[in-house]
């Protein structure tokens, strides 16, 4: 318990095996922590917790909030930020643009010639048997290539503190809105912190959304009109899509506000029906259009596939994306990078043992405890069986299933998620977290968003972070390169004569009265 | 603009101006209430209910608690001022790309509060809690007229703004012809409108019924008279429609809007009280058609479609 105790500060000791984000060893806090650590201990626990106090408050008053079992919350938002350096975000930036480029290729690929199946680089049913592998995705060809507008790349920093993936996200990736809420709040609270650090700004997140969407328009549009199309008002990230579209300046629909005639999309308006070029959906495929998947949705557009298909409209993200989330693609995914773009992964997967091998699934059957079993299609924790924490009958039970469906899941090594100093109800003390950076393609280049979300399992030794099992986030802050010069930026100060009008304001007493 | 969107913020302009209105009245009648030594208050609910449109269908006395309780706490409600706030908030969900942030916050955190401000008007009274909404909604509509741009979606939120308040206005004068006995007084009237300084100051003659009524009704300057806030209404029902038509305007709601103007501009002052009962119900009327009208014209769009396959598969 007992750590720097000559400072007001206490930080618990981590005493797991994890990777501790901000000490190197008890009080020795690391280099880039050190200005933090130092501003931090001038707080006293109570102090700290007036500021929490008070980014709680910005929360529920902005509306911050997100739907946590039917109930509207405002989003956990930790005091303490998490901090990643220059030079580790060069490389992380790197690779997440060079794992986008490989999906994007795979995607293109395997809705194409499937060029990756006549190399057997990836077996041709492992991905036709993907819950996701989407038919309708064929001859839905973007007009500038891109598939994944958006990707959200779900990072862990392991037991000796290198980063691996842990997942992917092409289809519809959230929690971006939080990242931009989140600094929105730190600076409000933290102002001094902020001062310390040269911190990258995420506010352009939106502007370059905007670009990548209008990049993506129909060849033939010379001024697209965006949309974001929302499941409504009663979905989980509906705060996220009105933030969106309202930085964007787009207008945000839901699928009742479109209709398709003669493969043209419109939206419904006072003044009648007007074209709609690019649509950032936010409904998953199976929702989208009821003729081509699930006939029974009522938050769809009839009839935008067909669209999309005659090139009229641009759905983004693409829809068929959901094969390169399946857990059992993903482990082909460093295949892809080597494939695709002849480079060698700059970030590895966390280590995965894929079921359909009779001995590989006989292995991991006999000693299930000492892995992490997750079904191929699972987002948002759910279905995750940890075997070192689970009981008997749960590991039994995920043996039978595994045993009768083994292309349905995938077992990994347990990974000990890095853990961070976070403030909880017992005081400053360690939590696993992760990081979902988010990346965006126009076409040209793909752009990473500086920092992303930083997830936070507030359950002491809690390993699943996230927002539906009640978790929390972190301001992420990628600080800038300490030896680049600041940037010049002094104002003229010539004082200029200031035109100021006042009024009367005391009796007899005119223009600038008192002195 | 988007018809559900501009459905929303024509919505949240009514809302906000119910609550308002609503607080205002209620305001009044609980003061009649405190002051009035012969006050039978089963009937002055009864009367208040009566000119919201609530109908009480037990014969048990109404009393001061529960009134409060239906009108003014009872979100379930629509027409109560926590129903209605709800409400506006609601269509401010729907719409939050479209108002500005300080819009949104001032409304969500309206809201966040009003659950501890009824919990003190429980027990000090109610006299706080309707300031704190009247003070809202100025709040609401000053950041309205601030921070949007004064573009179509502005214009759907000042017309219901504005056909609401004809609607409240007309109500609140119906008090008087209902049941005079348990209404307030005219002076009353004026200040839950707050318009007596300006009622005042517009006159020299002697301040009678006659007059506070065609100061309500008819004043072109005051911005709760009901002649004021036609010419408001007409002027966004002007601004949204989507071309000019040179020769007559087949708008459904500008044409009864008009009729209820000229019926308003041209009447003999004299008759004024004899006419209120009538002038009141078409003024009601009015509020109904144009709504009808807007709603019909604008805000069109298709309810939820189910499909089905047909036959196997």
């Amino acid at each position: 318990m007992a750590s720097v105790t000559q400072m007001s500060m206490v930080f618990d000791d981590d005493s797991s095996a994890a990777w501790n984000e901000m000490f190197s060893a008890p009080g020795s806090p690391r280099p880039i922590y050190e200005r933090l650590f130092a501003e931090l201990n001038r707080y006293q626990l109570a102090e700290l917790r007036q500021r929490s106090e008070q980014l709680s408050h910005t929360f529920s008053e902005r509306g911050v909030t997100f739907a946590h079992s039917g109930e509207e919350r405002p989003f956990p938002l930790d005091v303490v930020p998490r901090l990643i350096g220059a030079m580790e975000w060069d490389l992380l930036s790197r690779a997440i643009g060079q794992r986008v480029h490989a999906l994007e290729a795979f995607l293109a690929d395997i809705y194409g010639d499937g060029r990756i199946f006549a190399e057997h680089v990836i077996p041709r049913s492992v991905v036709t048997s993907s819950p996701h592998f989407c038919r309708p995705a064929f001859a839905v060809d973007p007009p500038n290539g891109v598939r994944i507008t958006v990707a959200g790349i779900d990072l862990v920093r392991d037991e000796v503190g290198n980063f691996r993936v842990l997942e992917d996200n092409v289809r519809i990736p959230s929690g971006v809105s939080y990242v931009i809420e989140n600094r929105r709040a730190m600076t409000q609270t933290f102002a001094s912190l902020f001062s310390d650090h040269r911190v990258h700004p995420v506010d352009s997140y939106p502007a370059h959304l905007f670009a990548a969407l209008r990049a993506a328009a129909p060849l033939n549009v010379s001024d697209p009109v965006v949309v974001v199309l929302s499941p409504g008002v009663h979905n989980a990230a509906y705060f996220e899509h009105v933030l969106l579209a309202r930085m964007m300046g787009v207008e945000l629909v839901e699928g009742r506000d479109l209709l398709c005639r003669s493969n043209l999309v419109y939206s419904r308006t006072t003044n009648g029906e007007r074209p709609v070029h690019v649509i950032y959906r936010r409904v998953d495929d199976d929702w989208l259009d009821p003729l081509q998947f699930r006939s029974d949705s009522i938050i769809g557009v009839v009839g935008l596939v067909n669209c999309a298909r005659a090139g009229n409209v641009v759905i983004s993200n693409g829809i068929g994306n959901g094969v390169a989330d399946d857990k059992l693609v993903y482990t082909y995914v460093p295949e892809f990078i080597r494939f695709y773009l002849s480079e060698e992964p700059l970030i590895e997967n966390v280590e995965t043992y894929r079921l359909e091998d009779d001995d590989v699934r006989e292995e991991v059957l006999k000693s299930l405890a000492s892995y992490v079993v997750k079904p191929v299609d699972g987002s948002g924790g759910k279905g995750i069986i940890i075997g070192p924490r689970a009981d008997e009958k749960t590991l039994a039970k995920a043996a039978e299933a595994v045993a009768a469906a083994p292309r349905n899941w995938i077992a990994q090594r347990p990974v000990m998620l890095s853990t961070h100093p976070t403030l909880v109800d017992e005081g400053v003390s360690p939590r696993h977290i992760d990081l979902r950076p988010f990346a965006i393609n126009d076409g040209e280049e793909v752009w990473v968003l500086p920092g992303g979300l930083t997830r936070v399992a507030l359950g002491e030794g809690e390993l699943v972070v996230n927002s539906s099992r009640g978790g929390g986030s972190k301001d992420t802050w990628v600080l800038n390169d300490e030896s680049m010069p600041l940037r010049e930026s002094r104002v003229a100060t010539a004082q200029r004569q200031r035109n100021v009008s006042y009024g009367p304001r005391q009796d007899g007493n005119v223009g600038r009265g008192d002195q | 603009m988007l018809s559900r969107l501009a459905e929303s913020l024509y919505w949240i302009g009514r809302y906000i101006e119910r609550a308002d209105d609503t607080a205002r009245i209620v305001d009044s009648y609980v003061h009649r209430m405190v002051e009035d030594p012969f006050n039978d208050e089963d009937a002055t609910c009864r009367s208040l209910y009566s000119i919201l449109g609530i109908d009480v269908e037990s014969d048990e006395p109404v009393t001061t608690v529960e009134m409060l309780q239906h009108i003014v706490y009872d979100a379930d409600n629509p027409n109560s001022i926590a129903g209605s706030l709800s409400g506006a908030f609601e269509n401010a969900r729907r719409s939050r790309e479209f108002i500005s942030s300080e819009m949104w916050v001032a409304l969500n955190s309206t809201r966040n509060r009003l659950p501890q401000m009824e919990n003190t008007a429980r027990r000090l009274g109610p006299s706080q809690y309707l300031l704190f909404v009247r003070e809202r909604a100025a709040l609401l509509a000053g950041l309205t007229d601030a921070t949007l741009s004064h573009d179509d979606g502005w214009h759907f939120l000042v017309l219901g703004r504005s056909i609401e308040r004809i609607d409240m206005t007309a109500r609140l004068l119906r008090g008087r012809v209902l049941s005079e006995e348990h209404a307030p007084d005219w002076l009353a009237f004026l200040r839950a409108c707050g318009a007596m300084e300006a009622f005042m100051r517009s006159t020299s003659e002697i301040h009678d019924a006659n007059g506070v009524a065609a100061f309500l009704l008819l004043d072109r300057l005051f911005p709760r008279s009901v002649l004021y806030s036609l010419n408001r209404a007409d002027t966004c029902l002007y601004e949204i429609q989507p071309s000019s038509q040179r020769i007559a305007s087949a708008d459904v709601a500008r044409q009864s809007l008009a009729r209820a103007r000229g019926r308003l501009e041209f009447m003999d002052l004299a008759e004024l009280l004899g006419q209120l009962p009538e002038l009141l119900e078409m003024l009601e009327e009015t509020c109904v058609r144009i709504n009808n009208a807007v709603t019909d014209r604008f805000f069109r769009h298709e309810d939820y479609v189910v499909w089905s396959r047909e036959g196997g598969l």
